[in-house]
């Protein structure tokens, strides 16, 4: 009885704020779109067949979190790796650092970006340098990764951090014992056995970042354009709630595929389970 | 007291560190209030009053307005004063909602439940908002101010549902055009139509120009590129914008309709624009110039008007009256830049204002323009064109 009571809340999060809103999307999804726009009810998969026609911003949404999402990981690994076993005394000091700022809003550090990489930010500095023509270096895929890579980073870090800082030591001591050097060492033993954190890591940003949408909006300036904008439009300033709810389910596929497929690899090569914990 | 100070005491007195007796005095509201109430002739008046120009607005009288009242609209679009004014006359605070486009408040209303009052819609909404029956039909008794006798029909008509009938769902708040605002100083050679704006963006002024995120006027600038109708659906003349469109797209800074903060920063040097923003540009940085395409483009008007179902009707009523005060609708148009329509609040302007040709264009360059058309803001096709220009 008491178990049950303890799951009441939680139960009625996920049915209220995730089962519900999920079929309220599956039904719109087969339905059509008014004249002035907006649901009409109906039964036709003609949504799901139209989104092709959007694939250009599912494909640029994969693309740049994959590589945003591998950047992530080659910025944080030798971040954590240092953190774990060389700071020292210092390690919580630089641990604060890292999650410093997320005590600032996201939106506010976002725009602060606009305002670096703006005419007047660090190409005014180029340009002073003498670099001519002054260079551009906002509304690109360019700043819509350092954008994404910048928020993102503390999600990957800490994982990594765990689990190397977990990592038992005398297995290091072992495999230099056995002969092996540095590298062998790290690559046969350290990197495989924190291969946890970096898969929980990767998942962690992956995630969120395919469902970005202020990021490409405020540093992409509407050119660089993610699933999250395209849903954004399609709601709002078309109001083709259907097709808009059949790109959202979209996403939601293209997200679940991806994880899969991506555990299912990792599964392989690490020979072990994943907690995301 | 100038506007900051104003600014801090009223801040002080919302969060209850002073009373509203301490507010009055030292703002100076209460003996205005107290002047003007003793000035004017009390009672409701039956009959629509004579104009006096320099009449104050005074709240109904046996009304309970409540607290609150939320509007609707876009930004930089309301001198905060004006607001303030109305809360201390009438106790009741605007809280503002701000909106980037038709499209966005459309969806928002669609769904329901906005808890809005005031709303800010543009001309071309209202046959979509009257058959929906999202906006009620306006009980002109409930705002004696207005007079429909001073304003130029042209921009009262699209607020009539259905179209010619007597029912009106919006008093004209102002109104203005779609053009475009250029660094004159970085972009030198000059520009005058459509045409310009289009081909510059593609050449010498690569990277440097601004759409709005905006199908109408977007696509309806496009169209007129080619000398069509910037209301047109016609599926040939929208694929020859589409082209011209995505052959721009790259060569753009952004797709934004906030130009203001690039244009201020010369991150872009021309961007497509309204009117108030051109002024407001303009009178901060004089090099940047408003120009209206000489093929033509849109010309709009924004509308006061309460949603259907508003929480504070009252209030409602009781701030688009407010609003229709020729006195007032002039302060504000001084702070916003967008021209007015009421003849009596025209005449209340400083000549700098009415002779600002960013602001009241010659005729020449007005007859061609077009109002935007209802189908234009719903159509199917202009919505997917413009959805994937973007997804590009």
């Amino acid at each position: 009885m008491v178990t049950a009571l303890l799951l009441v809340p939680a139960t009625a999060w996920y049915l209220l704020l995730l089962v519900v809103p999920l079929g309220i999307l599956i039904v719109f999804s087969v339905g059509t779109r008014s004249d002035v726009g907006g649901y009409t009810p109906g039964f036709t998969f003609q949504n799901y067949l139209d989104l092709p026609t959007r694939w250009p911003s599912f494909q640029n949404t994969l693309t740049l979190a994959l590589i945003g999402t591998i950047l992530c990981a080659v910025v944080a690994y030798p971040l954590a790796y240092y953190l774990a076993t060389r700071a020292g005394q210092k390690r919580t000091v630089l641990l604060v650092l890292v999650i410093l700022p997320f005590w600032t809003s996201f939106l506010i550090r976002t725009y602060a970006w606009l305002q670096i990489l703006g005419s007047n930010g660090i190409p005014a500095f180029l340009e002073a340098l003498g670099v001519d023509p002054k260079p551009v270096l906002l509304n690109n895929r360019g700043t819509v990764l350092l954008g994404i890579v910048y928020n993102y980073l503390p999600l990957m870090v800490f994982p990594l951090y765990v689990s190397l800082d977990r990592l038992d030591k005398r297995l290091l001591e072992a495999s230099k014992d056995l002969g092996a050097n540095r590298v062998r060492t790290f690559l046969q033993v350290t990197l495989p056995l924190t291969a946890p954190g970096l898969i929980s890591g990767a998942l962690l940003v992956f995630i969120p970042m395919m469902g970005e949408y202020i990021i490409p909006s405020i540093l992409g300036g509407g050119k660089v354009y993610f699933v999250g904008n395209a849903l954004v439009d399609l709601f709002l300033q078309s109001r083709n709630w259907p097709l808009g709810s059949a790109a959202a389910i979209g996403l939601i596929a293209l997200v679940i595929v991806t994880v899969a497929v991506y555990l299912r690899l990792t599964r392989v090569r690490g020979g072990r389970d994943v907690s995301l914990i | 007291m100038d506007r900051a100070q104003f600014q801090k005491l009223y801040r002080d007195y919302e969060r209850g560190r002073i009373d509203r007796r301490t507010f009055l005095q030292v703002s100076g509201l209460g003996v205005a209030a107290a002047v003007i109430a003793a000035c004017t002739p009390g009672g409701g008046a039956a009959s629509k009053p004579p104009v006096d120009p320099n009449a104050d607005w005074k709240p109904p009288t046996g009304v309970g307005l409540g607290d609150t009242l939320n509007m609707t609209t876009w930004p930089n679009y309301h001198d905060q004063a004006t607001l303030d004014k109305f809360t201390s006359l009438t106790g009741v605070s605007v809280a503002l909602t701000i909106f980037g486009s038709n499209e966005e408040m459309l969806a928002q209303l669609q769904a329901g439940s906005t808890g809005w009052d005031v709303l800010v819609p543009t001309n071309y909404t209202f046959e979509t908002y009257g058959k929906l029956k999202l906006l009620e039909a306006l009980d002109l008794t409930k705002i004696p101010n207005f007079d429909a006798a001073r304003y130029e029909a042209k921009f009262l008509e699209p607020a009539h549902y259905p179209a010619g009938s007597k029912d009106l769902y919006g008093i004209s708040k102002d109104w203005g055009t779609t053009g475009y605002v250029v660094n004159t100083k970085e972009a030198t050679a000059p520009m005058t139509s459509w045409k310009d704006f289009f081909d510059m963006a593609q050449g010498d002024l690569s990277g440097k120009v601004m759409i709005h995120d905006y199908q109408l006027t977007s696509i309806g600038n496009a169209l007129k590129y080619h000398g069509y109708s910037f209301n047109s659906v016609d599926p040939n003349e929208l694929a020859k914008a589409e082209e011209l469109l995505l052959a721009v797209k790259p060569h753009l800074f952004a797709i934004s309709s906030d130009y203001q903060p690039p244009m201020r920063a010369g991150d872009a040097w021309v961007a497509m624009a309204w009117t108030g923003d051109g002024v407001q540009l303009n009178r901060d940085i004089p090099e940047i110039e408003y120009v209206i395409g000489s093929e033509g483009g849109e010309i709009w008007s924004d509308f006061y008007a309460v949603v259907a179902g508003a929480a504070h009707r009252d209030a409602a009523y009781a701030f688009l009256d407010y609003m229709a005060v020729p006195k007032v609708m002039a302060a504000d148009a001084g702070f916003h830049g967008y021209p007015i329509v009421d003849s009596a609040g025209i005449a209340l302007l400083p000549e700098d204002f009415k002779n600002n040709p960013i602001i009241y264009p010659d005729a020449a360059l007005l007859s061609p323009l077009e109002f935007g058309a209802a189908v234009t803001l719903t159509d199917q096709n202009r919505a997917d064109l413009w959805n994937r220009v973007k997804s590009a």
